[in-house]
């Protein structure tokens, strides 16, 4: 909760904009007519979403079989996925939330969009839980809706049902986290609206705000409140679906160090998808000003920091493993580093590792192409460290009698492909109709700076 | 009831073929006999629409009588069960089956059959899938086209007046064991006297009769009483397994291996052999032997018995010491050891086999002679061929069987048929055979015909039909009467006819239905007979061949799916892994890793097989154990004209195949093509990574330490977090495995596929890991590759205590039962397969798609209607039978008493002719399942995982000879 100083305060806006500035830079974004490559883009992103839809609907009137999964592979690229897209929405709330508490102002210019993302990737995530079951019209039984004729509940016990009541519970906050946060921002679109049609939406959806003195206090006890509330969901839902693995009696699932590694995991992976998807942002709609490199680098260390965490878990992964003498998690994890899918855990460890080791130089940490393809080396790296921990934990396990191997079908790589297509559609939709800084808060550091 | 007036229209057509063909397949026997007045036939008629319109009901009327209970207490709804036989390469096995509202479902062991002793085969198990198998053929084909029975008869009723005294006429038939066909088959050649009659299986056990020759002079039947054997020789036998001709040989040589108190006694098995078979995986000592090494083998016992002192040593690299050993142990069991041949082996093999057994006093205790219940004459097919050759040749008839395709490769069966003027082919389906036949006659379903049939010992028993013939099939029986223009020709009567006459007149009926009830004709086994040996020609025997010089010498083994093709078409058995091998929908060329190294072969790769001219085209699979320097081709595969599930799959192994006294042992050549061959194997890792899930130990160490199977495990303490449950009221079921009886055969996976109605995936999703059989033959090596010893273990749900998959199962479609079941919810489980991952054991089986789609209606048929039907996207797995369950204990309860203890078999236990599996009420410590339980053997697999499985295992023994210790290991 150190007080920041001046000079980092003007690194995170660059060129002393006015305020009115930054209204016409940020709010233009949305005003101006779409431009020809945010249309390109989109048609791609939407192909791949119709991608993914057109999979989903093969999936449901064929079956689970569409995809490798097997026995004794009975989860692979469907949780995989599951459990990457939730980490990559870890980052957004982490950075709205946590780092609002701490007084984190750097956090202003990157934390709508962090948020945004965020939102994509849990809907994205979402998914993956309704449509790997085998019987997906039946996925609302995980719900626990009451039920007329048998008196039917779910089981409590089991770690899905801790999934659906983390998810949803984080969905919801930060969907109104965002959304709260949105608000005088939709109102200043709103009063810079030229057509009816965006004034009526704009002013809709900015619930009356008038930006008063009155308001501002309603505004701001809401937001700190909604921190707080999101805070605790950033820890806990990781650790939930940590708890899918951790809690059953699988060799190389079942481990106690499961919570803390994978938010860290979460974490690491959701900031490298903000970096990914931040350095393009900036670029194409001129926002460097506004999010500038100390903002990035800020996010480097962060990854840096977790990517270092992570590569901790890796190695008391293996330390535990040996140290507890179990014949069967012994092995597990040298299958993990030697077996048939050992391509994999490396991919994991340089990608995860060794890659953000580069942030330790400046010059790395503050290069754009540096950072970029480090970040996406990261979310590699990420993707595959659930699918080790899925597939190869799963694939050999007890009886050597059982063991087999997973082979993904074009179904299992065009539907991740979809969930790409559906998160980036999302996000283009998001940056064409809704501020993704937020004015107010970039104002209002601005101010407090003006008036130091 | 309109009867009448449709009938006034179709009465006009009654002589009609058409209105014949129809009378035949829609009305109960004594209509479609009618020879009354047309009065007689309306009534009849109009009764029959009634029935036929309330029940559709396809079950012959009374002459059928169910073994357990009679049918004037028939409740819907409640399964019924008749005696009768299935009949394969001529010999019966006596059956029970099951029965509801007319619709055959599932086949168990007669258990007052010598053959069978209540344990059924997998082939017996498939065998309901077969019959409702749509691909079979629907009608009589003239030429390729529809024709019918009436036109065949007519057909051959002025065929056979021109044919005079039988010149020409050729009938190759299936081996009979009939004795009502073989009357018939006497009759027929009494009126066509010129007439041949050839009786052909391509798995025939000519050579065995052959030996029995030499040995003394006439063919007989060696009839082994396993049980009393306390050391076993088998020379290429595979009596456990696909030479095993009655499942009881099973239940006899597992007792003696059953032991539950160090003071108790094992058998010890040697066997010789080149592929590795399930005889071979329960040895004691097994040599592994190229083809030409047995015979060398077996005269050097011969000679180390004293037997044989003058013949030369015919390989001086030949395993003297190992001979030497065994023959020690022979000795040492006078009167109680038994020594038998395989029918790969040549006659000389088989003569000296019986004659050791002979010197070593051990006929008429272990093994005794009877008559043969079959005799095959595959030699007389020259003749045939010859016959041909000179345009001698005019009539063929195929009776059963499917020589176009498994006739030796030299004579050329195919052309052959050609060149007969006219050939009829009787068959279950339009294979290669009628293809080539100018009349085809489908054939009765077993189960949908009278007949009758001998076992291996002799014994009798009728053949009784549970439904009417589906698709309108004939028995052998009826063509044959037709042909021999006998006055009867119903398949009934002719069953009927002749053993009524067997039997004092008064009697006769009574005897019949009795024998219809038990499924066995009394007193009709062979009587023993003593036979001296021919010792001087004994003498001058060679059994071994010249040393080949082959690189690499052929042996052709039977199916373990598809037998020797016939079975092709049925998915149940296509499906089975091949114990050893492990592979489903295919078969392979084996090697031995050595063999393998030496060509540059891997699993998979294609290679091109040349012998004798001919050349095929096959997949190579590495057989650990195996003999260096020897192929095994698998037969029964690559069927070109077959059903839908059957065309196509494998490769042919029969063009490589020749005729002649010892034809395995000429060379092969192999090379490699090239290219790779994608085969399905559902189980891909041999080796248990040093954990103790089998465990085995010698009898000695046994002995030494009875806790040795608790001593293999891991020593912990596991203690549950949760708050355990009790289980101490009313019935808690369990199992226990004896790992030391279980041969491997597949009984059980096909029964309990029977019995629960588990559908077939195909090779692609076997391929992709999805196989749905809910008990899986867990088969893993042990030692080097080169000469490994092989365990099982069969694995299905074990029915935690403390189940893992009911507490991760979000909708909580699994849960345990007070009894103890981990029971599965269908209709509330929603496929998340988490259950599944968390399962240590991995039984569990998901409807990855919907594997029951596009059934024909005759295929609903094979289900049982005590079992869902599982959607796709749901989980299932092994439920103990919980529907056997139910049942009697529904039962009991009815008759207001205890359940007894063995009254619940479980589809597999009942099958199972080892007699390894045991399923009872764990809180009835007298049970068989708790005094096995108590057994010192027993383990729990898996155990330190605290996951209390409700099965248990019973440590595998093995019964070494101590002075052959230090020869293995060197």
């Amino acid at each position: 909760m150190a007080t920041v100083s001046s000079s980092t305060e003007s690194a995170l806006v660059l060129g002393r904009p006015s305020l009115a500035e930054v209204t016409r830079t940020v709010a233009g974004i949305v005003e101006r007519r779409t431009p020809r490559a945010w249309w390109a883009a989109f048609a791609l992103t939407g192909s791949l979403t119709l991608v993914l839809l057109a999979m989903l609907g093969y999936l449901v009137t064929t079956g689970i079989g569409v995809w490798g999964n097997n026995s004794p592979v009975g989860w692979a690229f469907d949780i995989t996925n599951f459990v990457f897209w939730i980490g990559i929405g870890h980052a957004g709330t982490l950075i709205s939330a946590i780092l609002y508490l701490f007084r984190q102002r750097w956090r202003t210019s990157i934390n709508r969009f962090a948020e945004a993302m965020t939102l994509f990737a849990v809907a994205c995530a979402a998914i993956f839980p309704m449509f790997h079951v085998g019987r997906p019209w039946r996925a609302y039984w995980l719900f626990p809706a009451p039920n007329a004729w048998l008196d039917l509940w779910p089981n409590f016990r089991s770690p899905l049902i801790w999934d659906v009541f983390a998810v949803s519970t984080y969905g919801t906050v930060s969907l109104l986290f965002w959304y709260v946060g949105l608000i005088p921002d939709l109102a200043t679109l709103r009063d810079r609206a030229q057509s009816r049609a965006r004034q009526v939406i704009y002013g809709v959806l900015s619930l009356g705000w008038r930006g008063s003195a009155r308001h501002w206090n309603h505004y701001e006890m809401a937001y700190l409140l909604l921190a707080g509330l999101s805070t605790p969901l950033v820890l806990s839902v990781h650790s939930i679906v940590s708890f899918d693995f951790a809690v059953s009696l699988l060799p190389g699932w079942h481990t106690t160090i499961f919570p803390p590694y994978f938010v860290a995991g979460a974490i690491f992976s959701g900031f490298a998808m903000v970096v990914t998807l931040m350095v393009v942002a900036r670029q194409a709609f001129g926002l460097q000003h506004l999010v500038t490199m100390k903002h990035l680098e800020n996010m480097n260390k962060v990854m840096l920091a977790t990517g270092l965490i992570v590569g901790y878990a890796y190695g008391v992964e293996f330390f535990i493993a040996w140290y507890s003498g179990n014949p069967y998690e012994r092995f597990a994890f040298v299958n993990r580093a030697l077996g048939p899918y050992s391509w994999a855990y490396w991919i994991m460890v340089g990608a995860n590792v060794l890659a953000p080791q580069c942030f330790w130089f400046r010059r790395l940490r503050t290069s754009v192409p540096a950072m970029f393809a480090i970040s996406i080396l990261v979310n590699i790296g990420m993707w595959f460290e659930r699918f080790v921990i899925i597939v190869s934990s799963l694939h050999r396990d007890f009886l050597p009698s059982a063991w087999g191997m997973f082979r993904p079908t074009w179904v299992d790589l065009l539907t991740l492909a979809g969930s790409f297509g559906l998160f980036l559609t999302l996000f283009l939709l998001f940056v064409r109709f809704l501020p993704l800084i937020s004015m107010s808060e970039v104002k209002g550091m601005m101010a407090a700076r003006e008036g130091a | 009831m309109n009867g009448k007036q449709y009938w006034r229209s179709l009465g006009q057509r009654r002589e009609s073929a058409e209105f014949r063909q129809w009378l035949e397949r829609e009305f109960p026997e004594q209509a479609s006999e009618w020879t009354g007045s047309r009065r007689t036939l309306l009534r009849l008629m109009a009764a029959s629409f009634g029935l036929a319109g309330l029940t559709a009901c396809r079950r012959p009327a009374e002459r059928i009588l169910p073994a357990g209970r009679g049918v004037e207490g028939y409740v819907p709804g409640r399964p019924l069960y008749y005696a009768t036989i299935m009949t394969l390469s001529g010999l019966a096995t006596g059956l029970l089956v099951e029965t509801h509202e007319g619709r055959p479902t599932k086949i168990e062991g007669n258990p007052e059959h010598p053959s069978s002793r209540g344990a059924a085969t997998a082939f017996a198990q498939a065998a309901i899938l077969s019959l409702y198998d749509p691909d079979r053929s629907r009608s009589v084909l003239r030429q390729g086209r529809r024709s019918s029975w009436e036109e065949l008869a007519g057909f051959l009723r002025s065929h056979f007046e021109a044919a005079g005294r039988g010149e020409g006429l050729w009938l190759v038939s299936s081996a009979i064991g009939s004795p009502s066909l073989a009357r018939l088959k006497a009759l027929l050649l009494e009126k066509h006297p010129r007439a041949h009659w050839i009786e052909y299986e391509p798995l025939g056990r000519e050579q065995e009769l052959e030996g029995s020759r030499l040995a003394f002079g006439r063919a007989l039947q060696p009839q082994f009483r396993f049980d009393q054997a306390e050391v076993i020789l088998s020379l290429d036998a595979d009596f456990l397994g696909l030479d095993c001709l009655a499942p009881a040989w099973i239940t006899a040589f597992a007792r003696r291996r059953r032991v539950s108190s160090p003071s108790d006694g094992m058998n010890r098995l040697y066997v010789v052999e080149t592929a590795y078979s399930l005889t071979g995986a329960m040895a004691d000592h097994r040599r592994r032997a190229r083809p030409s090494e047995i015979p060398a083998l077996a005269q050097e016992l011969a000679r180390e018995l004293g037997l044989a002192a003058s013949l030369p040593v015919v390989q001086p690299g030949a395993p003297r010491s190992w001979a030497e050993a065994v023959a020690r142990d022979l000795k040492r069991h006078r009167g109680r050891c038994l020594v038998l041949a395989g029918p790969r082996q040549p006659a000389a093999v088989h003569a000296l086999a019986h004659w050791i057994n002979h010197a070593l006093g051990n006929v008429g205790r272990t093994v005794y002679y009877t008559e043969p219940a079959v005799r095959t004459q595959a030699e007389r097919l020259h003749d045939l061929a010859a016959e041909a050759a000179s345009g001698g040749l005019r009539t063929l008839v195929i009776l059963g069987g499917n020589p176009a395709y498994n006739a030796p490769a030299e004579l050329d069966f195919a052309a052959l048929m050609r060149k007969a003027s006219v050939s009829i082919h009787l068959g279950p389906e339009a294979d290669e055979t009628a293809a080539l036949a100018s009349w085809h006659v489908p054939e009765a379903h077993f189960l949908e015909s009278w007949g009758d049939g001998r076992a291996l010992d002799g014994t009798a028993s009728i053949q009784q039909p549970l439904i009417e013939p589906l698709f309108g099939g004939k028995t052998a029986a009826e063509l044959v009467a037709l042909i021999a223009g006998y006055p009867r020709q119903r398949a009934y009567e002719l069953a009927h006819e002749y053993w009524t006459a067997q039997w004092p007149k008064g009697d006769a009926e009574r005897i019949w239905r009795r024998s219809l009830h038990d499924g066995v004709i009394p007193e009709t086994a062979f009587p023993e007979i003593r036979p001296a040996p021919d010792v001087p020609r004994l003498r001058s025997l060679s059994a071994a061949p010249p040393p080949a010089g082959a690189e690499l010498e052929v042996t052709f083994l039977p199916s373990a799916s598809t037998y020797d093709g016939r079975f092709a078409n049925n998915g149940w058995l296509q499906e089975a892994p091949e114990p050893v091998t492990k592979l489903t929908w295919d078969n392979a060329a084996l090697i031995s890793p050595a063999t393998a190294r030496r060509l540059g072969l891997q699993a998979g790769d294609l290679a091109t097989l040349e012998r004798a001219g001919r050349r095929i085209v096959m997949p190579v699979w590495i057989q650990p154990g195996h003999a260096d320097g020897a192929v095994s081709l698998t037969l029964g595969y690559g069927r070109l004209r077959c059903g839908r599930v059957g065309r196509g799959v494998g490769h042919n192994a029969y063009p490589l195949r020749l005729s002649g006294a010892a034809p395995e042992a000429a060379a092969l050549r192999l090379s490699k093509l090239g290219r790779k061959y994608p085969l399905a194997v559902t189980q891909e890792h041999h080796s248990m990574e040093g954990r103790p899930l089998v465990r085995e130990a010698t009898l000695e160490q046994f002995r030494r330490q009875p806790d040795v199977a608790a001593r293999q495990g891991p020593k912990t303490e596991p203690f549950s977090l949760f708050r355990e449950h009790a289980y101490t009221q009313g019935h808690q079921w369990g199992m226990a495995v004896d790992l030391n009886a279980c041969i491997g055969c597949n009984a059980c996976l096909l029964a309990c596929q029977a019995e629960n109605n588990i559908p077939i995936v195909g090779k692609q999703q076997v391929r992709r890991g999805r196989e749905m059989h809910w008990i899986r033959l867990d088969r893993y090596y042990a030692g080097g590759e080169d000469d490994p010893q092989v365990v099982w273990q069969p694995v299905a749900c074990q029915q935690c205590e403390m189940a893992p998959c009911e507490t991760v199962c979000p909708v909580a479609a699994t849960n345990h039962s007070p009894e103890g079941l981990n029971d599965m919810t269908y209709n509330r489980c929603i496929g998340t397969r988490y259950c599944a991952n968390n399962c240590p054991y991995k039984v569990r089986r998901f409807n990855f798609l919907d594997y029951h789609k596009g059934l024909e209606e005759v295929q609903k048929m094979a289900y049982n209607p005590d079992v869902t039907v599982r959607m796709r996207g749901v989980m299932e797995k092994c439920t103990y039978c919980v529907q056997r369950i139910e049942e009697k204990k529904i039962q009991a309860k009815a008759e207001g008493r205890p359940l007894r203890d063995g009254e619940i078999l479980t589809a597999c236990q009942q099958t199972c002719p080892a007699e390894a599996i045991v399923f009872g009420d764990l809180n009835d410590p007298e049970s068989r399942v708790s005094r096995l339980k108590r057994d010192p053997r027993n383990y729990s697999l898996l155990g330190e995982l605290n996951t209390r499985p409700r099965t248990s295992y019973l440590l595998k023994l093995r019964n070494p000879n101590p002075e052959m210790e230090s020869l293995e290991s060197s």
